[in-house]
């Protein structure tokens, strides 16, 4: 086991190179600016997303899935994540009077485009710029759903809910447990883009699940696609207890897919099989889920044979228990990969209890590749993050403990 | 105000009492425009001042300076060498040049994210600043963070969390008073983070204590895409103190930002506690580089600012009516400025990356480590 945690020099180990034939990787060599002369999008670039198979690229595609059969005879539509994100607070807004979106600038669709037209579609008293004020934003929610409404708040980037955190942690998460049932937020729902992006620096790159997962009374979810996003949007505003709905904002235009017009909810605290496997347990969510569908690939050319069971975890709070811990009883070996750092990562949480549920059945240390514990750095991101590389060489370490 | 006001405001000739040949005595007597200044519980700045040839010269030079290294920022982040969120002060020069005429290096300054002026103001070098856009060794933070993480011994820093610097500016502001120093903070915020709580938490312990805090609004009429009126209550930044007196101050002017800065000064290390001060300005381009700055406002509405109202301009016309420049010499300052910016492009692209070890320096001090900096797999990660 020690020799597992020996500390190499990061410079003198080369581990930094990038040793990956472009082949393996799902890049698309046509342009991805629009123009010449245009900034690149602030949600930056996924490019490996477009060709995933984690996308439902057909209508068939997208409806076999049967967490959709109340729309599996329905249509479909070609939608991006801020799209059906859009489009699930649009229905949102349509089916619930009560049900408001505000934040800042989500007037004029807000700075990702997630709130395009909603104001123009409902009327500017339910789709409402607020001022710059995030722990405003969040009490001024709170006491919107105490009241029994629905209440969409947008907090601009994660890393921005910090100054909220205070009235998510202690009005909005413990205020059924305090007033004895008296009062609760059940109609509040926070977005936030979260996440790396490549350029983001500092101040909006974070992926703070973790934060808010140690908090009970908080649901708090990440989806991977536009058909995930819709499903679970709807779901956690329509959820009688607050949630905080992490987008990845990076997938924003690069994840596009066939998503059902209609009106659906996926599962909280479910999480999703994206690929069955016997070898090795994988749980990743959000954009991770990606890279990690690329280090598969790329371990599986490298040993042969290998079969890997990959889950999205979807909900982080509160998170399937069961069907990780069933995958790691048939599999016997795990591999967690997240975005935000390792110590204390919500990994820690998901390897403590599966050490506790199938100690007996595991057959390797259980893996975790996160980001370094370091604040999140600018120039250094491509080093920083759990890269394909990392999640490949951890599926080979736990294959050949 | 209206638009039309404002631009008559900034336009309206000054009086020149008394002005020698710039060939011997350089002192400048000036008179403000009478509406250069607002009060709220306390005397409005004297309108009279007196500057030398040599600091109008200095003034209209950083300013011209201050927007070839913005144009540069632009054109590089356009060229993709900056990548990610850079917010340029296009417009808004007066607001750093006039305050830093008027303060001494004792004097600290804490901004918001729109930082790269009050840099190049506090000392700063042109180079420093486009290498830590760029994301270079040559950076002033080192490159480690990019456009709203630049920092000088007296420049404690911009900072990407809308409103989080206002209260550190009143600590800043109490270690000063602390240390028996006869100087002032002044702690800057924009128009859309003045609605933050944080902001009010500061007001309330600045005065509480009678700290030497001057609460600067760089009043630029939009917070993000969010007009001024559609996000604050009450648009009158400079009373939003309610128990603090404030100062209007037309922002576009140089000459009176510098006049409400030395003002602000005085109040506050006279010990008469904190300050607000409102410096009604504009930015030309958008929010940052994502926002072309055109949905929220009208376009004729950016052209009549940068026509009618522009700081450099002004400041350049005012020069010409003392008689202190010859339009030469202000064309020959322009060029060299030019000369700077682009040779200090050249020197920032030329910087490596910083090291990739610097990605674990500067979180603990030095010999305080946390022994184990864990990496992504267990193979990785640093020892200290």
């Amino acid at each position: 086991m020690a020799s597992l945690i020996r500390s190499a020099r990061l410079a003198s180990n080369a581990i930094f190179q990038q040793r990956l034939p472009a082949k393996l990787l799902h890049t698309s060599a046509k342009s991805h600016y629009a123009a010449a002369n245009s900034p690149p999008p602030a949600e930056g670039f996924m490019p490996g997303v477009a060709n995933s198979k984690l996308i439902k690229h057909t209508q068939h595609d997208a409806l076999r899935n049967p967490e959709l059969a109340s729309v599996a005879n329905g249509e479909t539509k070609k939608m991006n994540l801020f799209q059906s994100v859009n489009d699930a607070m649009a229905i949102a807004l349509a089916t619930d009077d009560t049900a408001c979106v505000f934040g800042e600038d989500v007037a004029f669709g807000g700075v990702f485009r997630c709130t395009m037209g909603l104001s123009e579609t409902f009327g500017r008293d339910r789709v409402f710029n607020t001022p710059l004020t995030e722990q405003g934003i969040a009490g001024f929610a709170i006491g919107m759903a105490a009241m029994g409404s629905t209440a969409i708040a947008e907090i601009q980037f994660a890393d921005y809910i910090f100054p909220a955190f205070d009235q998510i942690v202690n009005e909005a998460a413990k205020y059924r447990y305090r007033s004895g049932g008296e009062f609760n937020v059940g109609g509040l729902t926070f977005r936030t883009p979260c996440g790396a992006v490549g350029h983001g620096g500092h101040y909006h790159s974070q992926h703070p699940e973790a934060y808010f997962a140690h908090t009970p009374g908080i649901k708090v979810v990440v989806p991977r696609s536009p058909i995930q996003a819709k499903g679970l949007l709807l779901a956690s505003i329509r959820d009688r207890n607050p949630v905080v709905f992490m987008e990845p904002k990076i997938l924003y235009r690069a994840a596009v897919e066939q998503v059902p017009v209609g009106d659906y909810e996926l599962p909280l605290g479910k999480a999703e099989i994206l690929q069955q496997g016997k070898d090795l347990t994988i749980v990743g969510w959000g954009a991770q889920l990606y890279v990690l569908e690329n280090a598969i690939q790329l371990a599986q050319k490298r040993m042969p044979g290998l079969s890997v069971e990959l889950i999205d975890l979807r909900s982080i709070l509160p998170w399937d228990v069961e069907t990780v811990c069933n995958s790691v009883n048939k599999t016997g070996r795990l591999l967690i990969a997240h975005e935000a750092s390792k110590t204390q990562g919500f990994a820690a949480e998901i390897a403590a209890t599966v050490q506790e549920r199938c100690f007996l059945r595991l057959e390797s240390p259980i893996e975790r590749i996160c980001s370094f514990d370091t604040p999140f750095p600018l120039i250094f991101e491509k080093f920083y993050v759990p890269d394909m590389i990392r999640c490949a060489e951890g599926i080979e370490r736990a294959m050949k403990f | 105000m209206s638009l039309s006001k404002v631009a008559a405001k900034a336009f309206m000739p000054s009086a020149v009492r008394t002005f020698a040949s710039s060939a011997v005595a350089r002192d400048v007597n000036i008179t403000l425009h009478p509406q250069s200044f607002e009060a709220y519980k306390c005397d409005a700045p004297s309108l009279e001042l007196t500057l030398k040839k040599e600091e109008l010269v200095h003034m209209y030079n950083s300013m011209v300076t201050m927007r070839r290294m913005e144009m540069a920022s632009d054109a590089l982040y356009k060229a993709k060498l900056i990548r990610g969120f850079c917010h340029l002060c296009t417009g808004q020069e007066a607001v750093a040049v006039g305050m830093e005429t008027a303060l001494t290096e004792k004097d600290k300054i804490i901004t918001a994210y729109r930082c790269h002026g009050f840099t190049y103001m506090r000392g700063g070098s042109i180079t420093s600043i486009l290498a830590e856009l760029l994301g270079r060794k040559a950076g002033i933070s080192g490159g480690k963070g990019g456009s709203m993480h630049m920092f000088t011994p007296n420049f404690f820093g911009g900072n990407g969390i809308v409103g989080a610097q206002v209260p550190l500016g009143a600590g800043i502001a109490f270690a000063q008073k602390y240390l028996g120093e006869k100087a002032a903070t002044f702690a800057l915020y924009g128009d859309g983070a003045s609605n933050q709580g944080q902001v009010f938490e500061a007001y309330n312990m600045a005065k509480l204590w009678d700290l030497p805090c001057v609460f600067v609004c760089e009043n630029n009429r939009y917070g993000m895409g969010t007009a001024a009126n559609r996000s604050s209550a009450n648009t009158s930044y400079f009373k939003r103190g309610d128990y603090i007196p404030g100062v209007k101050v037309n922002g576009m002017d140089v000459l009176a930002v510098h006049q409400a800065v030395a003002y602000a000064k005085e109040w506050t290390v006279s010990g008469k506690g904190p300050l607000l001060l409102e410096m009604e300005t504009y930015r030309y381009g958008g929010h940052s580089m994502s926002d072309p700055g055109t949905t929220y406002r009208t376009r004729e509405e950016i052209q009549h600012m940068r026509s009618n109202n522009d700081p450099i301009t002004g400041l350049k016309q005012r020069m010409l009516d003392f008689g202190v420049v010859t339009e030469e010499e202000l064309k020959a300052i322009d060029k060299a400025a030019r000369a700077e910016v682009d040779k200090a492009v050249e020197e920032s692209k030329a910087s490596p990356e910083p090291d990739v070890d610097q990605l674990f320096t500067q979180i603990y001090i030095k010999g305080t480590e946390v022994p184990h900096i864990r990496g992504r797999e267990p193979e990785e990660g640093i020892r200290f």
